[in-house]
């Protein structure tokens, strides 16, 4: 008894502390002043209003929504396919080249940025979404190449041979057997991907200028000191991040017949 | 395992290869070069190193950026195992999911905007003051925001959500029968919590300490937003490099450093971090 009751306090305070910035956050996203400090004289809508005619942050938010589609899917595929040569195929120095491709996971964003930085700048590179997107793909593959290739099992094997031996090529075997087969592994990366591309700030800090990605042009907000308009858009990723997390457990851990 | 044709397992294999070859290995290269070619074009010298060697503003922000990291890491773990534990052994069975999935909620704000709303929470008129003002606590609003005290906050906030979840994980892996053995052998809830699950955990604790050592020392937003440029931590000083200077020298030095002291960090747990492969 005794436990239950210090249990319950304890985990009452710890959740009060996780949810209390969250809070505050979206509590004071609906102020109607010019602060989102106390006290609360809402609600208003009026600062989601001025997100959505700031045209920076709609362009930032349209550049993260086709930066993290894009950049996830190159990942995906990319961590795929070396995923299926390396569980099929007996490569020489297999070991060394797998570490080298999960290597990116060991090393801060920061560093993976400033790395690219220099490069670009020293072969001529212009700071571009595009360059972003290389980024992406740096800090993403790996961990798609890691989550696949853990999935890539013998049972799988088996049945590309039967394909094989009917008769199927390569490529027909890759993309009806093995990926529907590897079909939660494979949803997995790209959703994991998508998420992590479209919170990753320091990438895209030190790689764009004028266009650039959502978070980037919060943190521009941010100069401003505090201002419900970003509380108002804090709101909203967290609202968008939170209905991906919901569509991925609809659709990862569904269950589906067999 | 039949082998079609190796042809196959290039072509498939090349194209990641290539790509952490030429966006990962050779930027990391140039880096390295350029940390011992200064931009004034002197040719080779060891001047970014020595540099931050030589110059407390520069080291400090190492002492700094392992003191924080440190306290981080001891406090997010302080507080997360008690309440993984709880939500893996008290709350029951069928509520566990709901309750985990509400603690690790917060994560899912993006983090730029996460340290953001810890400032709201914290700042000269933000929530915390002005409740301990109106509740005659305080007779005026103290300085919280801007401050290492700040720093830590939103950092431990992130840390205890991801902490949590690794060791609910771990602690669900533990066979019950351990418990019922030690219990068995005449062994209360603490001795079997001391001798048996805490030992059992270890591994995993040690994977999450590691974790989050690594992603707080290479974090550059939550100082910069909580903690401000009152004490520098290794990434501010990296990125002030760059924007304030231009100087791709140093910085890349300094990554290196960083780089260097988070290696040494993984050695040091190397033991524990068991990194499993199929």
């Amino acid at each position: 008894m005794m436990l239950r009751l210090t249990s319950s306090i304890y985990a009452a305070l710890i959740y009060g502390f996780i949810f209390l910035p969250v809070f505050v956050l979206v509590l004071f996203s609906f102020q109607a002043s010019l602060f989102p400090i106390p006290p609360f004289n809402g609600p208003s809508l009026r600062w989601y209003a001025a997100v959505l005619a700031d045209k920076r942050l709609v362009a930032g938010l349209g550049n993260s929504i086709l930066l993290a589609l894009s950049t996830s899917a190159l990942a995906t595929v990319l961590g795929f396919l070396s995923a299926w040569g390396f569980a099929r195929f007996q490569l020489p120095k297999s070991g060394l080249m797998r570490g080298l491709i999960t290597a990116p996971l060991t090393i801060s964003y920061l560093i993976i940025g400033m790395g690219l930085l220099v490069f670009f700048n020293w072969i001529g590179i212009p700071k571009s979404l595009i360059a972003v997107g290389i980024g992406h793909v740096v800090i993403n593959m790996p961990l798609c190449f890691a989550i696949i290739y853990s999935q890539m099992g013998d049972h799988q094997a088996n049945i590309e041979r039967a394909a094989r031996d009917l008769g199927a090529p390569e490529w027909k075997v890759l993309s009806l057997i093995t990926a529907p087969l590897l079909w939660p592994a494979i949803f997995a990366s790209f959703f994991l991907s998508m998420t992590f591309s479209w919170d990753e700030f320091v990438i895209s800090f030190l790689l764009t200028r004028f266009d650039t990605t959502l978070p980037v042009e919060i943190w521009n907000l941010l100069r401003a000191g505090l201002n419900p308009k970003t509380n108002a858009v804090g709101s909203l990723v967290f609202g968008v991040s939170i209905l991906m997390a919901i569509l991925f457990e609809v659709f990862a851990f569904r269950k589906r017949p067999a | 395992m039949a082998l079609i044709s190796n042809r196959a397992g290039w072509a498939s294999v090349s194209p990641a290869l290539g790509w952490t070859l030429v966006f990962f290995v050779l930027p990391f290269a140039a880096m390295l070069a350029i940390s011992f070619y200064p931009q004034d074009g002197s040719g080779f010298s060891l001047a970014a190193y020595t540099q931050f060697f030589a110059s407390p503003s520069y080291y400090y922000a190492l002492f700094n950026s392992l003191e924080v990291t440190g306290l981080v890491t001891a406090i997010s773990i302080l507080l997360a195992y008690p309440f993984a534990w709880i939500l893996a052994d008290v709350v029951p069975e069928r509520w566990q999911r709901l309750a985990l999935t509400l603690a690790v909620l917060p994560f899912w704000t993006s983090y730029v905007v996460r340290s953001y709303s810890w400032l709201l929470v914290l700042s000269e008129n933000g929530l915390v003051n002005a409740t301990l003002v109106k509740f005659g606590i305080l007779s005026a609003p103290i300085q919280l925001a801007n401050t290492r005290g700040a720093t830590v906050i939103g950092f431990v906030h992130f840390f205890v959500m991801l902490l949590t979840l690794t060791i609910y994980a771990n602690l669900k892996q533990l066979s019950p029968n351990y418990r019922k053995a030690a219990a068995d052998l005449g062994a209360g809830p603490i001795r079997s919590f001391i001798h048996v699950v805490l030992p059992l955990t270890l591994p995993g604790i040690m994977v999450g300490a590691f974790l989050t050592f690594v992603l707080a020392i290479g974090d550059y937003i939550t100082p910069q937003i909580l903690g401000g440029n009152n004490e520098l931590l290794m990434p501010q000083l990296i990125m002030m490099q760059i924007g304030r200077r231009g100087d791709f020298t140093s910085a890349s030095a300094l990554s290196i450093i960083l780089m260097l002291v988070v290696t040494l960090a993984y050695l040091l747990c190397a033991r524990w971090l068991k990194i499993e492969r199929t």
